[in-house]
């Protein structure tokens, strides 16, 4: 069987298709696009900057993802417990896993479309400025591998409950850990009654310490790792869960 | 093609299925029976390899459900007890992700999902998506969907339910014809399609087998299988119910007006205890407006050896016929 063939994207095709056979998907990229738009040309000072770079587009992407991911993400397995689908789906020939990287790859998918639909904005500070393209670049495979992350524990909470709003609550609670364990004014606090092993070591559990890396142009292999590791461990939780329902 | 060993379930301290065997070959309709909470769904989950067993063991084919599972799978079409489809799509938008998920492809692929359209005749709904469907289409999408592969074993968890008696008339017309080549379970609490559809019944009541045989097997566990029951004048009514009685081999005799039954002591050979009621009603001049041999219906036989349903409720003391 060829890979167009496997039961991963066989399944990964029929998330897709859902997604844009309902007007759900165009919402939410009109949405994500005008957002975009707002807090790195408005709120960013972009124009004050004085400078042709994306920093204030891209230093907004893990507040703009927590609501957003979510969102796309939250269906994914609520919606099938909820339909009694999942019944469905998994006594089909296909593997367990199959199906998580098949549902996981589909929401990449579109967040990666989502992001690719942003590309006037590198257009923009091209004909304002000269940026440097390469940083953009390793900005845009942050913000890819943050929304990976951010996609992958939906994907766990998504299979924890039958109920998409409740998912989407649990997405962001915990997602809200990962940003502000790293995030300035909380590691301040910390460094106040800790000293600057724990605050590290906390901050080394953050997105954002490991997604501005990228956004000075450094692809640290370091912080490869840790979002692949986080897709990694959410996805395996998310196949324990799924293991356990079926347990009962 | 299905051999189950001793296949228990426990859900925390209840048990919902508890050590059941038994096997289904190509060609038989098996209807699995039961009240609500018996254990059927929870049955057919674990052929299908939804869920795992607590112990005992399903093969399918020749392959085990736990340890090999794609393989088992492969051989199994389901319809799956609420008949779930995505309601975001259209019905060949379904079908064409079900027969590509069963591995077929191209030409292949068209045709098995032509050919499953028309057996549950949805050529008319084939572009119209599921969540505007009415509910017989929504049931029968999902049975296609069971079928696309043309599986070698069916597993239809209460298949007629909810649908119309034109509907529920066509799908049992459609069980049959495909238990002729196929090894079919279908679970169902509507007592006449045991004699609608099945080959062989199996009924179990709180997770245990408590009958397995083909319908007329059934029929004569009923309580009043076997009895006579005639109809006789007013006047010889009375009379008739003590000389009855004497007849050798006849445990009881009941009487509600005109209408004598004739319990016989033990099941025999069906027109036995008939020929003995005519000939003493011969003998003594009654005059004889009915005589007839019950067969036993199912639903005493169902009633007599089972109990009402035992959702949620604790185990119950045990009734007899278990
Ligand atoms: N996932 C589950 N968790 C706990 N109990 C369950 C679960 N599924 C079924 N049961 C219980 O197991 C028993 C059998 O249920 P089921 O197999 O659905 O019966 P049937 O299909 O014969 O109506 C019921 O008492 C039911 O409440
Ligand atoms: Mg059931």
């Amino acid at each position: 069987m060829s890979a167009g063939n496997s039961p991963t994207w066989i399944i990964a095709r029929r998330e897709l298709g859902s997604y844009f056979s309902s007007p759900v998907a165009y919402v939410f990229l009109v949405i994500f696009l005008l957002l975009t738009g707002f807090f790195s040309f408005a709120q960013g000072g972009f124009f004050d900057r004085g400078e042709a770079s994306l920093v204030a587009f891209f230093a907004w992407h893990p507040w703009l993802f927590l609501l957003l991911v979510p969102a796309i993400g939250m269906r994914l397995w609520a919606e099938e417990r909820r339909a009694g689908t999942l019944e469905l789906l998994l006594t089909m020939p296909v593997t367990t896993w199959q199906a998580i990287i098949g549902k996981f790859l589909a929401s990449w998918i579109f967040l990666a479309v989502a992001l690719l639909l942003t590309f006037p904005a590198v257009i923009t500070v091209n004909l304002l400025g000269s940026p440097d393209n390469g940083v953009i670049a390793t900005g845009y495979l942050g913000s890819l591998l943050l929304a990976g992350a951010y996609l992958a524990v939906t994907c766990l909470t998504s299979a924890m409950t039958r109920n998409q709003v409740v998912s989407f609550i649990l997405a962001i609670v915990i997602l809200m850990f990962l940003i502000l364990a790293g995030f300035g004014p909380v590691t301040e606090l910390v460094s106040r009654w800790a000293g600057p092993t724990v605050v590290n070591a906390v901050a080394a559990f953050s997105v954002m310490t490991h997604f501005d890396g990228f956004q000075r142009g450094v692809i640290d292999l370091r912080d490869l790792l840790y979002f692949l590791s986080v897709i990694g461990f959410a996805l395996f939780a998310n196949g324990l869960v799924i293991r356990n329902l079926r347990a009962g | 093609m299905i051999r189950i060993e001793n296949l228990t379930k426990e859900f925390g301290a209840k048990r919902a299925v508890d050590s059941l065997s038994f096997t289904v070959e190509r060609g038989e309709v098996v209807g699995f029976l039961g009240p609500n909470g018996a254990g059927k769904s929870t049955t057919m989950r674990m052929i299908t390899g939804f869920i795992p067993p607590t112990s005992g063991r399903v093969l399918v084919g020749d392959h085990d459900v736990v340890q090999d599972p794609i393989a088992a799978k492969r051989l199994i079409g389901y319809l799956p007890e609420n008949a779930a489809s995505y309601p975001d799509m259209t019905v060949l938008g379904f079908l064409n992700f079900a027969a590509a998920l069963r591995g077929l492809t191209g030409d292949a692929k068209k045709k098995a999902v032509h050919r499953a359209v028309e057996m549950c005749s949805l050529d008319r709904v084939l572009y119209q998506s599921i969540d505007t469907l009415s509910k017989g289409y929504r049931h029968r999408t999902c049975l296609a969907q069971s079928l696309v592969h043309d599986p070698a074993v069916l597993v239809l968890d209460e298949p007629t339910d909810g649908l119309d008696p034109n509907q529920k008339h066509e799908v049992r017309k459609l069980i049959r014809e495909l238990g002729r080549t196929k090894a079919v379970v279908f679970s169902t609490h509507i007592l006449e399609e045991v004699d609608a559809a099945c080959s062989r019944a199996i009924i179990i009541d709180r997770g245990r087998i408590v009958a397995n045989g083909n319908p007329e097997e059934l029929r004569a566990l009923a309580p009043n299988a076997g009895a006579v029951t005639l109809q006789l004048g007013a006047a010889d009514a009375e009379q008739a119910e003590q000389r009855l009685a004497g007849i050798p081999g006849v445990a009881r005799v009941e009487r509600s007006g005109e209408r004598i039954t004739v319990y016989p002591s033990e099941k025999r050979a069906s027109g036995e205890l008939a020929r003995a009621v005519a000939e003493l009603a011969g003998r003594e001049g009654w005059a004889l407006a009915a005589l007839r041999t019950e067969e036993g219906h199912l639903d005493e036989v169902f009633r007599s050896i089972t109990l009402p349903d035992t959702h949620g409720s604790q185990a119950k003391p045990s009734g007899g016929a278990a």
